[in-house]
């Protein structure tokens, strides 16, 4: 009996077992639901958990705290709109740049506002959040402005993969809805992965250091700046290649995917969650989907429910949720 | 509270296997009408009308025996003015709820997110949106209720074009709506031989735009001016126009065509004209207009029912909805293929934002004069004959 709980002690916290067992949920699921609802629940799933497992890295991990993540993940949307569409370029292409190009503004913007610290940095990236939404808003031209822009079906290799089509594998039909499950949540498992990887390398442990004291890790040698820059790049090309990905999938996207809201709601997924636990913040990012889908009811009270639920996760988990569950799970297993 | 929380530790409980939203089907079921609109957010000015116009007219029909002497029944759900919001919702309203018909689409992104869901899952959707995009081309399963921007710049310029002002000088806003409407009024202008002299341009968020004015004003044979936008802009406009002392004749876009644009606007806005729905001027509008009937109806219904005033977004729900009703009546049952088929075939049905005639070329069946031209007269919109 010890033996068992030790060992379900040891899948869930060691992360490899971790990623094994999201892997089989994720494989799992399609059991579970019956509609192509639902399939399109958990596709925004993890395609949100993507951009918050990356966020999480600059915030959970770095204690970096970016309040304009929704502008990395609507640049990639936008580009890849723009670069198909307008650009002729093959959505692959265009990911691929999107993802390129997010890095660099991301590169050239982080390089002088991650010198800030605390509340200013979180202004700053407030700031940089804010001037994303009024460019898509404003350059209608390119952006289509508050109306939004379309976006052709993603093609990989030559095959399109549209949302309404109807595939053929080893004489197997599946449904675009049910591919485009299957991609996302392949993204959501490489994400991890790499997630993972980063976490557990030198630049893991000096963005560990950094965030418990950035003077104590400066004093024992790590150049703080260059870590910091560089999880801010990872975690914004983690947002672009899921802002792509989203708008491929969705077929049509506004200005709001860069809005303040969305970064707001970035943000809380990856404290709700819980800051450095990388699957903490995936299942952030599915109650995060679902909630609006169960209040519904309450219209009006969405988002005082919304707010209740986040003071009761903070007054009585205050790691988030997963890390607080594993710690009483530790504790009662001692 | 307390079911509150109860539900929602039903629904953490569900969430695990997705399993509590599965749909419950049986054979009487009511007709079921699904509804996604920006009841809340920046744009809950257009949903907040539309939803209490749809559930007044559904509680009215029930009331009366229902449709095909079935219950009729609401799904809806608030997009909050977020386009990826209303893309899931509306998957949710045709593979989870079934429903017959959608009504919806506050804003034209929500729309347009919607349609192509809507065009796969093939069921009627009637779109509250103004966007010219919805039904440019025809979409084979989507209608739409407001006329489009480019109407409105036909209308202005016909009034203009009768009252023998042919130089004419623009200002608009930068925003989505005014650059929109500047680039329709320029090319309608063209097509009616009328010269726009000026063209000026101001941030939604200016709070003077007297350099602009100054600036058509002293325009070489300018003889009339148009401002194509809404919000607050066209009230700064209007006000500046009066402080200059500008004594064109002054027109407005139907984006401020609202009371709450006279009250911001105040005394400056006396004399000016636009374009607008019979709505506005249900009051005053006589007893022999095709229109009488409808406007007053719907204005007294909605007003007895929420005490708010009426507005030109509700009526495009009115008129969706009655649309929807008469299109299920003459195909007798539920078909989407047939209901879609019905819609597209009706013609000189009054409401109270036109009279439409549909057809397989036309999802929008309003023609550019359904817009009325109001002027402005102490304070009361007034009809120009």
């Amino acid at each position: 009996m010890k033996e068992a709980r030790a060992m379900k002690k040891n899948i869930l916290i060691s992360p490899y077992g971790g990623l094994l067992l999201l892997a089989l949920i994720l494989a799992l699921m399609p059991l579970a639901v019956s509609n192509d609802f639902h399939y399109d629940l958990l596709t925004k799933i993890c395609l949100t958990a993507t951009v918050a497992v990356g966020l999480n890295l600059l915030v959970g991990y770095a204690g970096q705290v970016s309040l304009g993540h929704a502008a990395f993940y609507g640049a990639g949307a936008y580009a890849s709109a723009i670069l198909t569409s307008q650009y002729n370029l093959s959505p692959m292409v265009a990911l691929l740049s999107a993802a390129a190009g997010v890095g660099v503004m991301a590169w050239l913007v982080g390089r002088p506002i991650l010198h800030l610290k605390g509340h200013y940095l979180s202004m700053a990236t407030l700031g940089l959040g804010v001037i994303a939404a009024i460019v898509l808003n404003n350059e209608e031209q390119l952006t289509g402005g508050p109306d939004g822009v379309g976006l052709p079906p993603l093609s990989l290799f030559g095959h399109e993969l549209s949302v309404f089509g109807e595939y053929q594998f080893a004489g197997l039909t599946f449904t675009g809805v049910e591919l485009w499950y299957l991609l996302a949540a392949a993204v959501l498992v490489i994400a991890v992965l790499l997630a993972l990887n980063i976490i557990d390398s030198p630049l893991g442990r000096a963005l560990r250091a950094l965030h418990g004291s950035e003077i104590a890790a400066q004093v024992a040698g790590v150049d703080t700046a260059k870590y910091k820059l560089r999880v801010f790049v990872i975690s914004a090309v983690y947002a672009s290649v899921a802002g792509s990905l989203y708008g491929h999938y969705s077929g049509f996207i506004t200005p709001t995917v860069a809005s303040f809201e969305h970064s707001i709601e970035l943000i809380t997924i990856v404290v709700l969650g819980g800051m450095a636990s990388t699957f903490g913040v995936i299942i952030g990012a599915a109650i995060l989907v679902l909630i609006p889908q169960f209040l519904t009811d309450f219209q009006e009270l969405e988002m005082v429910v919304f707010g209740a639920i986040l003071m009761a996760v903070m007054i009585f988990l205050p790691r988030g949720l997963l890390p607080s569950v594993l710690q009483r799970l530790q504790r009662g297993a001692q | 509270m307390k079911t509150m929380l109860k539900n929602l530790a039903v629904g953490a409980v569900a969430a695990l296997g997705l399993a509590s939203l599965s749909p419950v089907a049986k054979a009487e079921d009511p007709i079921r009408i699904g509804s996604f609109l920006s009841v809340t957010g920046p744009a809950a000015f257009l949903g907040d009308p539309e939803l209490k116009t749809l559930e007044l007219y559904v509680h009215q029909l029930n009331e009366n025996g229902g449709l095909l002497g079935r219950e009729v029944q609401l799904v809806h759900y608030d997009d909050s003015g977020d386009a990826s919001k209303a893309r899931t919702f509306v998957t949710r309203l045709l593979r989870q709820d079934k429903v017959d018909l959608i009504i919806g689409g506050s804003t034209t992104g929500a729309t347009m997110a919607a349609v192509p869901v809507i065009e796969q899952a093939r069921v009627p959707f009637i779109s509250l949106a103004g966007a010219e995009t919805i039904s440019t081309p025809v979409k084979k399963w989507v209608f739409k209720m407001p006329q489009s921007d480019r109407q409105a710049a036909r209308r202005v310029l016909t009034d203009m074009r009768e009252r023998g002002l042919t130089r004419i000088g623009l200002i608009s806003g930068t925003g989505g709506f005014g650059a929109s409407g500047r680039n329709v009024t320029l090319e309608e202008a063209k097509a009616m031989g009328i010269e726009v002299v000026a063209d000026e341009t101001y941030n939604p968020k200016d709070t003077d735009v007297t350099a602009q004015l100054t600036r058509i004003r002293n325009t070489d044979g300018v003889q009339a001016v148009l401002n194509f936008d809404f919000g607050q802009g066209p009230a700064i406009v209007t006000k500046n126009y009066k402080q200059l002392g500008i004594e064109l004749p002054f027109y407005q876009s139907h984006g401020v065509a609202s009371d709450s644009f006279l009250k911001l606007a105040g005394d400056a806005a006396n004399g000016l004209r636009l374009p607008a729905t019979a709505l506005l001027v249900a009051d005053t509008i006589p007893d022999s207009d095709p229109q009488h009937g409808v406007v007053t109806g719907y204005k007294k219904a909605y007003e007895d029912r929420y005490n708010s005033s009426v507005s030109t977004f509700g009526g495009y729900a009115y008129d969706g909805f009655q649309l929807a009703v008469q299109a299920i009546k003459q195909a007798g049952s539920t078909d989407p293929a047939k209901v879609r088929d019905a819609l597209e075939s009706i013609q000189g049905y009054v409401g109270v934002t036109g009279t439409y005639n549909l057809s397989a070329k036309d999802h929008m069946g309003l023609s550019y004069d359904s817009f009325r031209i109001l002027e402005v007269k102490d304070g009361h919109w007034t009809l120009v004959e």
